[in-house]
């Protein structure tokens, strides 16, 4: 191939347009690059940069697109296996499932947008998420979504979750993708900064698989789908900067979302990926075009360049700098087989979209924009996101986090209603975090595609069949990030622990994970810590359970003006059960079961769910978490469902073994029974730590043949014990422990449960908020 | 027996129809595209479930005027059988196919879950293998299902029969609290004048597979098979 070279770049053509402002100190601070920055810049241009250079660099630089503190510390994570087909780097994440099918999928932060304006900040944020796995091929088949909020007790907290929860379902029900699953925890750690982080599973054939790798010189780049318009500018570098009262200003950086284009977008693009006439496409997400654009001249080794005067917009009069920076959202970069580009204008045109050409592949190694033409940015190379800077930031643990966790939690005195531990029960239930989530699910569509075995709140992950085969996928999304907040690194391990085992007590295997990693300023030695540790203690769990990273996102600078929120490492895991029959639901089913518990019980109150929402405490050391006994738990509960042993399995999680056991009594409203359950062969554990206490590693099985579920636990050297069994829900649930009884009736709490959020967002429907950031807490 | 399942933009339980026909049923069926005046020699058409166009302006409003619309009231007035279901009953009513019409459900809020529906009807050609009053449970998932019609057609349709579908609690009453978005009459669907038209809220595509749940769906289908044999 012989490259037409041009003069170096040194010497290049870009040059400022009329009427840029000049580069001043202050220019480069608000476009938030230190001088540092700004001076690698020139060093790179050897030159001064225009100011669509200036632009498009602080948004490539941007915490949000250039990882600029986290690299290093995600290169730690585990991301092979040998059914791994995309690990991180890419759209999404691929993995095999058998049978020449594959599954894509990520889950990605939109948590400062949701914050200013939860509506529109949920709904786009469901919107790129969708699109980054149906630009692999795959066709959407499943949403999830990973939620955190203040208190509920506090109207602006109510008026976030309204919106949010009507941004997620108003664009996937009109796209037609079923919210099945996720995870929504309250605490006001989250004041004033919600995390909103989506995620998306899509199916492909294996052969389908594309990537988004620019290729072929002389091939165009033609840009796909919606207009691009004035709207989002400049929202990567929003999205990484803390949030402050004046953010309300920036709410115009928040994009609007179109879920009928995305729909024709999305039927549009796999029809074009299925065609064969292009070799790569993106998302234009954060940071638009610039970013699509660069990155897949990077990922291709190729040049690039691009004229924004072909770029279809909505508006007259934008310059290349808002061109290129512009977050408008349902638009796509193609890069289509020379000479094809008729045909595949001929396929968008059948979805009533607009494609045009802007640009072409080149050889000569250069990324260059120009206004018709004038040259108004060039880069030499593919450095532009190669050249990034990094950073390895100090890390030092916070005194209050030290404090905290070795404070003594068995001194605390329980409250004097505590002598009834039924009453403790109930009050738990209602918390907010444990409470039902069918307030938000039944907003969501979860049926559409006909696919859905078990849907919200049904089992302790979300199945999904695969036609076609007998098989199915469980998905689950989890993070408590108390723990991590206590210690870092038992709480990074739990999170993935804790998704895997939920994923399991579906039957499906655990197969791999895409996380979210939200965290505060990584400037501040204490949030770097926290970052460097949980992400060190995930990569324990994904090791030990097999479950490699294939991708997923950073989201930093998650603090309000209280500080930073809770370190809240999402995990997002996919298992594949290898017949759909097997799938297993949390609730028990038939009275006379038996119930074995997997795990052991233990003294271990620290983090705790009981602490904090009875007694305002936030302490402790979280539980410990063995993974190796985790890893031999999912192998007994996977042998047993597989055996037909099981009728239900729940983990024990948040609220510990006495609230396991009264959700799956009364999960299911419509189908209640009841228990009858025997502790008193743990005497030496105080009876509130073995009630509400969270020691990992446990299981609460159903079921008709306890002996054979005890003999497989014994065989893969799990502790297991009969602890009762299940009775009629007029029985009511007892339980007793050398300390006393629990003794409820199931009416009392099914509606501690399944009351206490719609009460609560009742009072939502009357409320006017002031819509200022932070100002409740 | 060939069915068609039309496509317009934003639809997007066309697909579910497709396969269920094909699947449930084992019967042909074909894709029939919003911008085609060929109805490919169907004898059944399903308007499915989605957002066509969006529902921008008002659901079914701009569908409405979709060409294939205009094969598709022929083919009803000539007593072809026609089911719209979810988006394609507000379809269905704002063509005129289907006296009523849908609005924004009462409490303002997207509703998805499984009702109970008591089938009141069998004179129409998508019921007549029901057994009278039975209780069918299938999912619901829409923001704007409240049918509504003023009173003297309401009772004109209950005279005549056209109401087909009432949402009923587990008994198999028409309480307030089994009636999802305020419908009137705990309406979920109705009928022309024929029986040969259609159209309900809830999702009987969604419920024919033991593995989700409820087949329930299935006598829906089974009565348009029963339409070869007669």
């Amino acid at each position: 191939m012989t490259a037409q070279r041009t003069p170096s770049s040194a010497s290049s053509g870009a040059r400022p347009r009329p009427g840029d402002p000049t580069i001043t100190p202050a220019l480069v601070a608000e476009h938030g690059l230190t001088m540092d920055e700004y001076g690698r810049l020139e060093r790179m241009l050897e030159r001064t940069p225009t100011f669509t250079e200036l632009g498009i660099i602080s948004a490539l630089w941007s915490e949000h697109c250039s990882y600029k503190h986290s690299r290093p510390v995600l290169k730690t994570l585990p991301t092979q296996a040998p059914w791994v087909l995309q690990g991180p780097g890419e759209n999404a994440g691929v993995i095999s499932i058998g049978d020449g099918l594959a599954i894509a999928f990520k889950i990605e932060s939109h948590n400062h947008p949701s914050a200013v304006e939860p509506y529109q900040g949920a709904a786009t944020g469901v919107g790129g998420i969708l699109r980054d796995v149906f630009t692999m091929g795959a066709r959407p088949i499943a949403m999830l979504n990973s939620l955190r909020f203040g208190s509920l007790e506090t109207p602006r907290v109510r008026y976030l979750v309204a919106g949010v929860v009507k941004g997620i379902g108003d664009y996937g029900n009109c796209v037609g993708i079923p919210t099945v699953a996720g995870d929504v925890m309250f605490d006001s750690a989250y004041e004033g900064n919600p995390l909103v982080n989506a995620m998306c599973v899509g199916l492909l054939r294996e052969e389908e698989l594309i990537r988004a790798k620019a290729e072929g010189v002389g091939n165009s780049i033609i840009a796909v789908g919606a207009r691009t318009g004035r709207d989002g500018i400049h929202g990567a570098s929003f999205a990484s900067e803390d949030l402050s009262e004046e953010n309300e200003a920036k709410r115009p950086r928040v994009q609007v979302g179109d879920p009928f284009t995305e729909k024709l977008l999305l039927e549009a693009s796999l029809e074009l990926i299925r065609s064969g006439h292009i070799v790569a496409i993106q998302d234009m997400g954060a940071a638009g075009l610039t970013s699509s654009s660069a990155e897949m001249a990077e990922r291709g080794d190729v040049g690039v360049t691009i004229d924004t005067t072909k770029v279809p917009v909505r508006e007259t009069g934008m310059t290349p700098y808002e061109i290129l920076l512009s977050e408008s959202q349902e638009r796509m970069l193609v890069v289509a087989k020379r000479g094809h580009e008729a045909q595949v204008q001929a396929i968008l045109a059948k979805w009533d979209l607009v494609a045009e050409v802007i640009g072409e592949v080149i050889a000569e190694p250069v990324y260059r924009v120009t206004e018709g033409d004038r040259i108004v940015a060039e880069f030499p190379g593919t450095r532009l996101v190669t050249d990034c800077p990094q950073y390895h930031p100090e890390a030092r643990e916070s005194e209050e986090a030290i404090a905290r966790r070795t404070r003594d939690v068995s001194a605390i005195a329980p409250k004097a209603e505590e002598a009834d531990p039924a009453w403790t029960l109930e009050r738990l239930l209602q918390s907010p975090t444990i409470a039902s989530k069918h307030w938000i699910h039944r907003q969501y569509d979860s049926t559409v595609r006909t696919g859905t075995v078990s849907g919200p709140g049904a089992g302790d992950a979300a199945v999904i069949r695969i036609r076609g085969t007998n098989k199915a996928i469980a998905v689950k999304t989890d993070c408590n990030g108390r723990y991590v907040y206590l210690d870092p690194r038992v709480g990074g391990r739990i999170a993935v622990a804790e998704a895997a085992r939920n994923v399991a007590c579906t039957g499906a295997t655990p197969r791999a994970i895409t996380n979210c990693l939200n965290f505060g300023n990584p400037k501040k030695p204490e949030v770097f810590f926290q970052f460097r540790e949980a992400v060190f203690g995930m990569g324990d769990a994904c090791r030990a359970l097999e479950t490699p990273v294939t991708g997923g996102n950073v989201s930093l600078y998650n603090e309000n003006p209280q500080g930073a929120v809770y370190p809240t490492p999402t995990i997002g895991m996919v298992g594949v059960l290898d017949d759909a029959a097997h799938a297993t639901r949390m609730t028990f089913t038939t009275p006379g079961d038996a119930i074995v518990l997997l795990g052991e019980n233990t003294d271990e109150l620290g983090g705790s769910e009981y602490l904090s929402w009875i007694h305002g405490v936030v302490a402790g050391a979280p539980p410990h978490c063995d993974l190796e006994r985790e890893r031999a738990l999912i192998g007994t509960i996977l042998e047993a469902i597989r055996a037909g042993q099981v009728r239900s399995a729940h983990d024990c999680s948040e609220g510990g073994l006495a609230v396991a056991i009264a959700e799956s009594c009364m999960g299911d409203r419509a189908h209640p029974t009841g228990a009858r359950i025997d502790l008193t062969a743990w005497g030496t554990v105080p009876a509130r730590a073995l009630l509400f206490g969270e020691a990992q590693g446990r299981i609460v099985v159903s079921t008709a043949q306890p002996e054979a579920v005890l003999a497989i636990a014994k065989r893969h050297g799990v502790p297991a014990h009969a602890i009762g069994q299940v009775t009629a829900a007029d029985r009511g649930l007892t339980i007793t422990t050398a300390q006393g009884h629990v003794d409820a009736t199931i009416d009392r709490l099914a509606s501690a449960y399944h009351e206490a959020i719609p009460r609560a967002m009742a009072r939502a429907a009357a409320e006017t908020v002031t819509e200022t950031v932070g100002g409740t807490r | 027996m060939k069915v068609g399942v039309v496509t317009f933009p934003g639809s997007n339980c066309d697909e579910d129809a497709l396969l269920a026909i094909r699947e449930h049923l084992h019967l042909e069926a074909v894709p029939l595209w919003h911008k085609d005046h060929d109805l490919q020699g169907v004898d059944v058409v399903i308007l499915p479930g989605g957002f066509s166009y969006g529902d921008y302006l008002r659901a079914g409003a701009i569908a409405r005027f979709a060409p294939i619309m205009q094969e598709i009231a022929a083919h009803a007035k000539r007593g072809g059988p026609v089911i719209g279901i979810c988006n394609g009953f507000q379809i269905a009513c704002e063509a005129g196919l289907l006296p009523g019409a849908l609005l924004r459900n009462d409490h303002l809020q997207f509703r998805s879950m499984p009702v109970t529906l008591r089938v009141e009807s069998r004179e129409t050609v998508f019921t007549r293998e029901a057994s009278p009053g039975a209780l069918l449970t299938m999912p619901i998932a829409h923001g704007d299902g409240r049918y509504t019609a003023d009173e003297a057609t309401l009772d004109r349709l209950e005279g005549e029969g056209q109401v087909v579908f009432r949402y009923v609690d587990a008994s198999g009453h028409p309480t307030a609290a089994a009636n999802p978005n305020g419908s009137l009459r705990n309406i979920a669907g109705v009928c022309n004048a024929t029986g040969t038209v259609v159209g309900l809220m809830p999702h009987p595509e969604r419920a024919l597979d033991p593995l989700l749940g409820s087949t329930d769906g299935l006598v829906l289908f089974r009565s348009l098979l029963a339409l070869t044999k007669a």
